[in-house]
């Protein structure tokens, strides 16, 4: 049974004691989508990241990714299910190459088990030869050619972003979650960027949902935006009607803007 | 917005292999890659296996002579580098910080005790012990099968140790693993009488240990020794012997840290809460390195017990859980040239080094003055001058996580535990 919707959340709820970060959100991702969640500081879009991906155990709700419940699972096991993410505060692995961080990013898509390994037999060369070259492949397709044995710490800022979503794209995910991945890059690395993510989508059939904060990203390449406010979702719809919406021009703007 | 192009550029691409060695320049650049990368490790083994037919006439050099460690010193240098190596493991590659290691050396060398010794009087067991009466007490089985029995049995108990403790991180797991290395030899030195029944003979300990050998068949057939401690030979035996086992342990080193796990590991030592989102279970990961790295330590005890004949509980303190770390600290953590060269040296300033040391400085000197006393106030001072001059260690690892120069770790972001 082909599931229409990749990503479905019922009624998820956090609280960190007193704060309710997120408060009972329902949300959908539709299968090849691009779906931005937008909303001002502090409205729960990262707490709502960290619960998708295990990072976080939720309060109360359910998720429910591609016919699974994974509200109980950990982070390991949902990324071995096919949610890749990335960090808003840039999270490489700082000593490692570029390379290696992306065989990393394989980790569960490998089988290379401790005996086989050290014997290095016939089985792990293979697999470890195939899994250098779509290493390769995929710094290629992320822009970052001719940079596979640099330490991830030496890159430029722009490229330790490229290099993030090209370790996310190694776990193999059907949904890859991008927690703000242009921030801070000028205008030009955020219109190649935007590019890039409507590659992911065109070439590499992948449903994309994105915490944003640059609104002519968000505008411009998603299908439908999803707006939080304190913990709780006020608007949803086509980034048109998003834009439209009164609640959300009072959250952004305050009171009496609209 | 400027923040955003960081100009920091890499001078230059860090290359996986050679860098060691850089220092010889020169005619040593113009050498074929190939040549450089394998020469190093082709001369140190050379000279390491021919020492026992040089050590006599390098110790009648005057001065210098007295340097050299007699091949039983060399025998407990090379136990120790090996243990160093396996800690390596866990601290260097997986970054957990380990401050009970000597568990693991107690669990090694107390199953050499029970499986090679007449310390289980009910039974007689014998299962290809060599240079044994056949109606001897006690169960013996054969060395070389109980190094592998006593790494796998100390790979269970770095599982066991490894459980409650790895949900910790940082600080909190330094403090653990001290507990669980202060409990285990108080486990051995009050065994006497689990249940009236007498496991490691309490403070007496469990001697004397069986020996390694090939037997009387194979010594008839191709002239091996048949036992090394009743061989005239036995100091250049326990002294190849370990070398073998120091070559696995450095051979299974390079090769995990080049495998999925060693990336793992390595992967966790930088970025735990990334690491999960990779696909990395952490639990698991780190367990396996637990278990790895105390299967060495295991069978480095075992080989030690053998050599000496005996476990006593009176070896197992805590001084040589920091000594094993300071070994991996002034190598350069995950560094396996660096941690082989660490623990060479500091082990050798311990059982020799020092004292030889010290006897210069007071024939020079015409002093009395005791150095060897003062060993633990001198292995500090080397740590406190290499964490200021050299806080990678003598040979760093090509990536390193400075982590005693950063501090310590990130907060727990979530729950590790399922």
């Amino acid at each position: 049974m082909a599931v229409e919707e990749v990503l479905v959340v019922e009624r998820l709820r956090k609280e960190f004691g007193g704060l309710i970060a997120v408060n009972d959100v329902d949300f959908t991702v539709p299968r090849g989508s691009i779906v931005s969640l937008i909303g001002p500081n502090g409205a729960g879009k990262t707490t709502f990241f960290n619960m998708l991906t295990g990072m976080y155990p939720a309060t109360s709700g359910r998720i429910v990714f591609e016919g699974t419940d994974v509200t109980e699972k950990p982070p390991h096991a949902i990324t071995a299910l096919g949610v890749g993410r990335t960090f808003q505060n840039i999270r490489l692995f700082q000593q490692m190459t570029a390379l290696e961080n992306v065989l990393v990013g394989m980790h569960a898509r490998l089988n290379g088990g401790i005996l086989t390994s050290i014997l290095g037999t016939p089985g792990v060369r293979r697999e470890e030869r195939n899994a250098h070259a779509r290493a390769r492949e995929l710094l290629q397709f992320s822009g970052l050619r001719g940079r596979d044995d640099e330490l991830a710490r030496n890159l430029p800022y722009g490229d330790q972003r490229r290099l993030e979503v090209a370790r996310a794209l190694a776990t193999n995910p059907k949904l890859l979650l991008l927690d703000e991945p242009t921030a801070g890059m000028n205008p030009q690395e955020t219109a190649a960027f935007t590019g890039f993510v409507d590659k992911l989508r065109s070439e590499e059939k992948l449903t994309v949902l994105l915490i944003e904060h640059d609104m002519r990203v968000v505008m411009g390449i998603s299908d439908r935006v999803t707006v939080l406010d304190y913990g709780e979702k006020i608007a949803e719809g086509t980034p048109h009607e998003v834009q439209t919406d009164e609640r959300v021009i009072e959250a952004y703007l305050g009171r009496g803007a609209a | 917005m400027s923040e955003g192009t960081s100009t920091e550029r890499p001078t230059r691409a860090q290359h996986p292999s050679g860098g060691t060695f850089d220092f010889i320049t020169g005619p040593w650049q113009r050498l074929p890659e190939r040549v450089r990368a394998w020469a190093p490790l082709a001369i140190v083994l050379t000279v390491a296996v021919l020492y026992p037919y040089m050590v006599d006439d390098l110790k009648s050099f005057t001065t210098i002579g007295d340097f050299f460690p007699a091949l039983d010193s060399a025998v407990y240098i090379l136990v120790f580098t090996m243990m160093a190596l396996g800690l390596n493991i866990v601290v260097g590659y997986s970054g957990l910080l380990d401050l009970g290691y000597v568990a693991f050396y107690a669990a090694g060398a107390y199953t050499a005790g029970w499986l090679a010794s007449g310390q289980f009087q009910q039974v007689s067991f014998h299962f290809g012990s060599v240079g044994i009466q056949r109606d001897t007490e006690g169960i013996h089985v054969s060395v070389w099968l109980v190094l592998l029995i006593a790494g796998s049995f100390t790979a269970i108990v770095g599982i066991l140790i490894g459980l409650p403790t790895l949900r910790l991180r940082g600080d909190y797991l330094a403090i653990v693993t001290l507990g669980f290395g202060e409990i285990i030899p108080q486990v051995v030195r009050n065994g006497d009488s689990f249940g009236g029944f007498n496991v490691t003979n309490g403070t007496f300990g469990i001697n004397p240990i069986d020996s390694p050998g090939f037997g009387s068949t194979l010594n008839d057939s191709v002239g091996l020794p048949v036992n090394f401690q009743q061989s005239f030979d036995k100091f250049r035996l326990f002294y190849w012997g370990i070398l073998v086992l120091i070559l696995i342990t450095v051979f299974c080193s390079w090769r995990l840290r080049d495998s999925r796990l060693g990336r793992a590991w390595i992967a966790i030592r930088e970025d735990e809460t990334a690491a999960a989102a990779m696909g990395i279970p952490l639990m698991r990961t780190k367990t396996w390195a637990y278990a790895i790295g105390a299967f060495f330590g295991g069978v480095a005890g075992a080989y030690y017990a053998s050599f000496k004949s005996g476990a006593f509980p009176s070896d197992f303190y805590f001084n040589i859980s920091v000594f094993l770390l300071c070994m991996v600290i002034l190598g350069g953590m995950g560094s396996i040239w660096g941690v082989l060269a660490g623990g060479i040296i500091l082990s050798w300033l311990n059982i020799q080094g020092l004292a030889v040391l010290g006897d210069k400085f007071n024939d020079a000197t015409g002093r009395n003055f005791e150095i060897a006393k003062y060993q633990f106030g001198i292995y500090g001072t080397i740590i406190v001058l290499m964490m200021l001059f050299r806080p990678t260690g003598l040979i760093p690892e090509r990536r390193h996580k400075r982590e005693l120069e950063e501090g310590v770790h990130d907060e727990t972001f979530f729950d590790v535990s399922h």
